[in-house]
């Protein structure tokens, strides 16, 4: 049996599919477009076997977007590849039934089988909202079912229901979709039934809510809202470092440790190389990201549930709208100063396919903190450690410089894609509903992060270990000769490769071990301090860091080192965050255009700062 | 035909020019003289389905910082926030 959950956003839909299915969910895009598709299972208490697709929230089937294109497309069984529903469970949050009503009479016209599903009724049963249950069901036409979703056995009914409804299938005729886009007429005409319904069946809250008001006059004040959303992006912020951090190093030495095993216990050889450096390495890699991946994403669906996310977008709206980025964008792209790729996942907030496209497109332009090694490198190497103007330590100031070139440049990129790319796209209007807070759900979060943590692992996870051991092999084969004396990567096919682009990179002031750094650096981006090691030679990985430095300040020109940090400020120097992209998007093209532009922004800044230092003496 | 006696006497004013703490009636939609992107067709067809109709209490909320933009406005029980260009087109009475 299909099932498909339709209702407005914040209508509790998503608890109500956490509710139903549990861990049994399985999230993907829909073909060719970055919507998500959510689908689960589930087992009536009949024994029948369920399936119940989550479609994108929307208030009225007209399809104004991508997102909810697809929720018509699906519950009209226009989708190809989709099952048509034989069931469409309309969810409403009780204490709001005004414009979900009105959805229902338009899904009414659809012909498909029909429930209105009164959710989160507990907390319109605590605010005194009598419904007369029976007479709203028969002023609708349509079966009407009350739910709780965050408690234990608050789907009871709607189960029940289900299997009732499911068995007379076969007895009730099929009718006829007699849908079209409402007009302007018929829209106020529905909505007014809508509201006389209500009128009718109804009662007004006895004991209203006050506390939305109460939050909001704090949380959306000029000076108190703008101070609680940074202290509470401070807070988010310290969370990914100063958690993730020491999560992320136990696994990666874990993962050190591991190979260092096969290590000694392998003989040396390709199978100890392709293990420890390629299998052991790749899957590090990926399981290194996921504390950061879990910590985002539990704030971020706290925030959600709680009703704070739509606050952030009211806040940071005329901030973000100047350079043309959607005010969701804030949090993804502020995710992206430890690393863009959460941040680009959780460009999920945003509904609107566009806006959600740029920001996947400039979020790896936020300085993320794997430039933090490359910059340090060059930094303590090349720049006096002395102070300016006084009291500003240049050090200092030289890396602030590049943190605000990043943001400069990913806002600069936005406005330039806002204009070139989608001028004639009129821009979504801002327009969003800011529901009641609500204390946000520990298993419904729970459920969510799982998923998302799944997800990843499963798709970004797969791209990104292929890639690692790609980048293994080319820096691995051929082998050395035997007796050589150079360092072996040396004589690999990355040497190959990066010998074949020094012409191309000589003029940003690159040398031959710098090309060839730079193929094993796109593994990651502080791969880059290990792989200067190996090249020039020196053991020890990014812990001979301070030695690398020393070794590079003795052979490169200052121009060359300013070129090469200017470079990995624009470069695409991360196969993991263009695998996500390529996931994300759900294609390759806007990978390849991430990858194209960064490099033709890299190389533009490159040259410039290298012919620029030249001309001023420090060639 | 919808507002009471004691609203014909109001002025109407259109919501985009009103303060934090206004309240009224909808007494139409006038979605041609809102300055927006979109079309008045499709203006007006988001603002319905978002329940901004005739007859509709709304209030002005909040307000956001940068210009007073966007606003939050309390439409029966649902509050909804829209940038003052859109909110041009929902005449108050």
């Amino acid at each position: 049996m299909h099932l498909a959950l339709v209702g407005t956003p914040n209508s509790g839909k998503t608890s109500l599919f956490n509710a139903l299915t549990g861990s049994r969910q399985k999230v993907a895009n829909y073909p060719g477009v970055t919507v998500e598709r959510k689908e689960g299972s589930f087992v009536t208490p009949l024994g029948r076997q369920v399936s119940v697709v989550d479609l994108p929230g929307t208030y009225s089937l007209r399809g104004r977007s991508p997102d909810e294109e697809i929720t018509r497309d699906i519950v009209l069984g226009r989708a190809t590849g989709e099952a048509l529903p034989d069931l469409v469970l309309c969810v409403a949050d009780s204490t709001n039934l005004r414009l979900t009503i009105r959805l229902a009479l338009e899904l009414k016209r659809t012909g498909r089988p029909l429930m209105l599903v009164l959710n989160m009724f507990d907390i319109a049963t605590r605010r005194g909202v009598s419904v007369d249950v029976a007479q709203l069901s028969e002023a609708l036409g349509i079966p009407v079912v009350t739910s709780v979703a965050v408690r234990k056995g608050g789907t009871a009914d709607l189960l029940r229901r289900t299997d009732e409804i499911a068995a007379q299938a076969a007895s009730i005729p099929l009718r006829q979709n007699l849908w079209q886009p409402l007009t302007v007429a018929e829209l106020r005409a529905t909505q007014r039934e809508a509201d006389r319904i209500i009128a009718a069946t109804i009662g007004l809250p006895s004991r209203p809510d006050t506390w939305t008001a109460r939050i909001d006059a704090v949380v959306l004040h000029p000076v108190a809202g703008l101070a609680l959303l940074a202290l509470i992006l401070f807070v988010m912020f310290q969370a990914v470092f100063a958690w993730a951090q020491p999560l992320m190093e136990l696994l990666s030495d874990s993962f050190t440790a591991l190979g260092q095993l096969v290590h000694d216990t392998l003989p040396a050889g390709l199978l100890q190389s392709f293990l420890q450096n390629g299998v052991i390495s790749g899957v590090g890699t990926v399981i290194v990201f996921l504390p950061q991946i879990i910590i985002i994403f539990l704030f971020i669906l706290m925030l959600e549930d709680f009703g704070y996310m739509a606050r952030a977008a009211f806040l940071m709206d005329r901030v973000m709208g100047g350079a043309g980025l959607h005010g969701r964008a804030f949090i993804p792209l502020l995710s992206s100063f430890a690393c863009a790729i959460p941040g680009i996942m959780a460009t999920r907030v945003i509904d609107n396919r566009r806006d959600r496209l740029t920001t996947i497109l400039i979020a790896p332009l936020m300085t993320c903190s794997a430039r933090i090694p490359v910059y340090t490198l060059i930094i303590s190497a090349f720049i006096p450690d002395q102070q300016v103007w006084g009291w500003v330590n240049l050090r200092g100031l030289v890396m602030f410089g590049l943190y605000a070139a990043g943001i400069a440049s990913a806002l600069g990129v936005s406005f330039l894609i806002k204009f070139f790319m989608w001028r004639d796209y009129a821009p979504a209007p801002f327009m969003l509903e800011l529901p009641d807070y609500k204390m946000p759900r520990a298993r419904s979060i729970l459920i969510g992060v799982y998923t998302r943590a799944k997800m990843f692992l499963q798709r970004a996870g797969t791209t990104i270990f292929s890639m690692m051991v790609l980048i293994w092999f080319l820096a691995s084969f051929p082998l050395a000769p035997a007796g050589a004396q150079d360092p072996a990567i040396n004589y690999s096919f990355a040497a190959m490769i990066g010998k074949t682009l020094e012409p191309l990179l000589a003029p940003l002031g690159f040398n031959w071990q710098i090309a060839v750094a730079l193929i094993p650096g796109m593994a990651a981006r502080e791969v880059a301090v290990a792989a200067l090691g190996t090249v020039y030679a020196i053991e020890g990985g990014k812990e001979a860091a301070e030695q690398i430095g020393q070794m590079l300040a003795a052979k490169w020109s200052l121009a060359t080192a300013l070129s090469l940090l200017v470079w990995y400020i624009f470069a695409p120097q991360c196969a993991s965050t263009l695998a996500v992209i390529r996931r994300e998007t759900g294609s390759w093209k806007w990978m390849a255009i991430t990858f194209g532009y960064m490099f033709a922004l890299g190389y533009a800044a490159s040259l410039a700062t290298y012919n620029i230092a030249r001309a001023l003496g420090a060639g | 035909m919808h507002g009471t006696d004691n609203n014909d006497a109001r002025p109407q004013t259109p919501l985009g020019l009103a303060k934090r703490g206004f309240s009224g009636i909808i007494h139409h939609l006038a979605a041609e003289d809102a300055g927006s992107a979109l079309s008045a067709i499709e203006l007006e067809s988001r603002l319905i389905e978002l329940g901004f109709v005739e007859g509709a209490k709304v209030e002005v909320m909040h307000e956001g910082i940068v210009g007073r933009d966007p606003i939050a406005i309390r439409v029966e029980n649902v509050t909804i926030a829209v940038r003052r260009r859109e909110a041009m087109a929902i005449i108050v009475g």
